[in-house]
């Protein structure tokens, strides 16, 4: 048994700074189209399949909330439009109040799989794992909506989940909050045109906070988590002051 | 195909027709409805071909079509069987040939097709407390808007009661359950400490990916074949490239070959890792599961560190690949990977040496080896059960065939083996993607492809075993059909298997330990 104890100290603290810096790791994030300026990009916008991408003053709009990160805008196609590394994607849509202070600080949140492709519902297990450590910020997942403070629901809605959606939805006492994870539950994604499943989670329940990204990575669900609590104000992704950890789990500045 | 097989299957029908594809060397058997059942029992028993799937297309006919896997690189057999559209009914093919079972609860379901002698059909992927019998979303026919706002479901789903003694009862776990789990329900039958059958029902993830693609262009296709099973997208996408590519008779650039086998096995050693780890939370076990998330993290940094997506969504094109890697990036995501390899070996040691983890997992949900040949399992299920079937063994695609592969396995078939067999692939994966790095040949990596009408398949050993795609085009490069088989579905079939008589906290370690995928069954 002693040898798991060393292995666990040789490896280290891996935990990302985020939200206290930015996390500049490589492979966090698959990014999103950043089309600033730019014109004659007909091409590109033309082959986008979920049009994410529309034409606007010449250049091209993106709805980040239709991305699908499949790169036919970037890709055998002239001119690209270029990408950015972000992972700050998550927004607010609530119309609910703010949950009360004792709730903010330690949430717990009940995880619903409608029907995803298992990449978010991973990413979001995820969270779980040293280098994100979702529970140093005070998420934590239960099993049961009944002691659930947050529904997060993955996936386009299949119709055979609808009703235990609901079961569970009805299940979580007041106050609670939902945020949806991922495109498919934000806008249908891929399976927007499909007949087993819904266009978007907001026509179901009330949603608090939409995180897009298919998948979304750990940090834009942990974006999301902390929009969805009320805990925006701690967000100090541009504060350069503490470096990030690399993922070899060695610190760049500390000693 | 040796010519006593053909004899054999003369003789069980004689009206067969024997066509051969000369390119793929792939044999397809034209048989009556009566024979069918027995040509494919002949396949199966006689001849060592394992099922693959079971298409079914509404043409100017019905075609059905049984998919054969052999083990020699031309091992592929279809066994046709056709009748009138106004005739639904044909003898079942799983009461000879066990592994065909669910397909043909399948097209029950979703064509209204009728299997004579098959012992359980009926609710199955539609759901009877959501849909009413008669909806056959598959059929050309079917109208989502009339099926959606007609709607009357049936409120008698009753859980399947098999063990009749005093005390028994069932406990129903799901579709919500567990912490981060997939939805899917399950039946405990049992009398108090001690499980004697689990049964999973399945579906509730149903998206009906095989219809919404009817319709559409193939590069259209790919992105739904893509999403449909994120954790193993670049297989599937690939399997679904290679029938095109197939029916295209396109001919891809040697280096897309290699680089397709570099990506398939980054995502085999994440998606392994995945398993690992889950087998390690499973089992309570904090430390191993920390630290074997460690790896997947990594390797998931690697990969999008190396292609711009951490699950490899966006890289398969019809034809190839849509990037291409540098030198510089693909050694620098070899040596991340060789470090995380070692890594593992180093949390493998420690794990076989902490007994009270093995304690758990040997002689757990064990299956043994002539039971994993009658369900047809595949991958690291079957292989750990003495069952040795890997597609890039014995029907090498990509550029398998040059980087000399060997399968591995184990006997024993319980939790245990099925660990050591993913400990063991991971170093395959690695050693793979060296050989790719080494004799990476020069030049483009995509080359356009003309799309041809007609249907082809290709079968690609995803990390969770053999997935087989089948592809009909129509003459404006349109998809007309597409039928994917996923080995998901093919293990879902045997989970049962493992989950008889064990004791209520090992079924999560059961379930961890056969690293299924709801999503990839459930489409």
């Amino acid at each position: 048994m002693s040898g798991w104890i060393i292995k666990g100290l040789k490896s280290g603290v891996v935990s990302t700074h985020y939200p206290d810096g930015g996390e500049n790791a490589q492979g966090v994030s698959p990014g999103l189209p950043s089309p600033a300026g730019g014109v004659g990009v007909d091409t590109p916008i033309g082959r986008c399949p979920t049009s994410a991408l529309k034409a606007k003053d010449g250049g091209a709009a993106l709805d980040k909330f239709r991305c699908v990160h499949c790169h036919r805008c970037d890709r055998n196609v002239e001119p690209t439009i270029p990408w950015d590394s972000s992972y700050e994607w998550a927004e607010k849509r609530g119309k609910t109040p703010e949950l009360p202070k004792a709730f903010q600080r330690s949430t717990h949140i009940r995880v619903l799989d409608a029907g995803d492709c298992g990449a978010c519902l991973n990413e979001m297990k995820l969270l779980n794992n040293p280098f994100y450590n979702m529970h140093r910020l005070g998420f934590f997942i239960t099993p049961t909506p009944r002691q659930a403070d947050l529904l997060v629901v993955l996936g386009p809605v299949a119709d055979h989940m609808k009703t235990a959606l609901l079961k569970a939805y009805e299940a979580m006492p007041a106050p609670k909050k939902v945020m949806s994870v991922g495109t498919c539950s934000a806008t249908g994604g891929v399976f927007e045109d499909g007949f087993m499943t819904s266009t978007k989670l907001e026509d179901i329940i009330p949603v608090d906070v939409v995180v897009p990204g298919c998948p979304p990575p750990p940090l834009a669900i942990l974006h999301g988590l902390l929009l969805v609590t009320g805990r925006e104000d701690e967000i100090r992704s541009d504060a350069t002051a503490r470096p990030a950890a690399d993922s070899s789990g060695k610190e760049a500045g500390d000693a | 195909m040796s010519d006593d097989m053909m004899e054999q299957i003369k003789k069980l029908c004689p009206k067969t027709r024997v066509k051969t594809d000369k390119r793929s060397g792939d044999v397809e058997f034209l048989c009556d409805r009566a024979s069918t059942p027995r040509v494919c029992q002949c396949l199966a028993e006689d001849h060592d071909f394992q099922f693959a799937g079971l298409v079914v297309e509404e043409r100017k006919e019905w075609e059905l079509n049984y998919i054969f896997s052999g083990v020699t690189p031309n091992g592929r057999a279809v066994v046709k069987t056709k009748a009138p559209l106004d005739d639904r009914e044909f003898e079942s093919v799983s009461v000879l040939v066990h592994a065909a079972d669910w397909h043909e609860r399948e097209a029950e379901d979703l064509f209204g097709l009728v299997f004579k002698g098959h012992p359980r059909l009926g609710d199955f992927i539609l759901h009877d407390d959501v849909w009413q019998e008669g909806v056959e979303p598959m059929r050309r026919a079917f109208k989502p808007e009339t099926a959606l706002s007609s709607r009357e479901p049936r409120d008698g789903w009753r859980p399947r009661k098999i063990v009749d003694v005093p005390g028994g009862f069932i406990m129903p776990i799901g579709p919500v359950f567990s912490g981060d789990a997939e939805s899917v329900h399950f039946q405990l039958e049992t009398i108090g400490e001690e499980v004697m059958y689990a049964f999973p029902r399945l579906f509730f993830k149903y998206r009906g990916v095989e219809k919404i693609v009817e319709g559409r262009s193939a590069e259209d296709a790919l992105l739904l074949v893509e999403r449909f099973a994120g954790t193993t997208a670049f297989s599937h996408a690939l399997a679904f490239s290679m029938a095109v590519e197939r029916l295209a008779k396109a001919d891809i650039p040697e280096r897309a070959k290699f680089l397709r086998v570099f990506l398939a096995e980054l995502e085999r050693f994440r998606s392994h890792l995945s398993t690992i780890n889950a087998i390690c939370a499973s089992t309570g076990l904090a430390v191993g599961a920390s630290q074997t998330a460690i790896l997947e993290e990594k390797a998931l940094r690697i990969s999008g560190a190396l292609t711009g997506h951490r699950y490899l969504f966006g890289l398969a094109a019809l034809g190839g690949l849509t990037r291409d890697f540098d030198k510089i990036a693909l050694h620098t995501a070899l040596d991340g990977v060789a470090d995380v390899l070692d890594e593992a070996g180093r949390v493998e040691n420690l794990l076989v040496n902490t007994s009270s983890f093995l304690d758990r997992l040997e002689e757990v949900g064990a299956i043994e080896r002539d039971q994993a040949v009658l369900h047809g399992l595949v991958g690291p299920v079957a292989r750990a059960s003495g069952y040795l079937r890997d597609l890039r063994e014995t029907q090498p695609y990509a550029a398998y065939d040059k980087c000399g592969f060997k399968s591995v396995g184990e006997v024993e078939g319980d939790g245990y083996a099925r660990l050591r067999v993913l400990f063991r692939e991971i170093e395959r994966s690695v050693e793979m993607m060296k050989r790719v790095v080494a004799e990476l040949p020069d030049g483009p990596c995509y080359s356009p492809v003309s799309f041809a009408k007609g249907a082809a398949f290709a079968g690609v050993e995803t990390p969770r075993g053999a997935a087989w795609h089948w592809v009909r085009m129509d003459k404006n490069g349109k998809i007309e059909r597409c039928r994917l088989a996923t080995p998901s579905f093919t293990n879902w079939h045997g989970f049962h298997l493992a989950a008889e008589n064990f004791a209520f906290q090992d079924f999560p370690i059961i379930l961890a330990t056969f690293g299924l995928s709801v999503a990839e069954n459930d489409r």
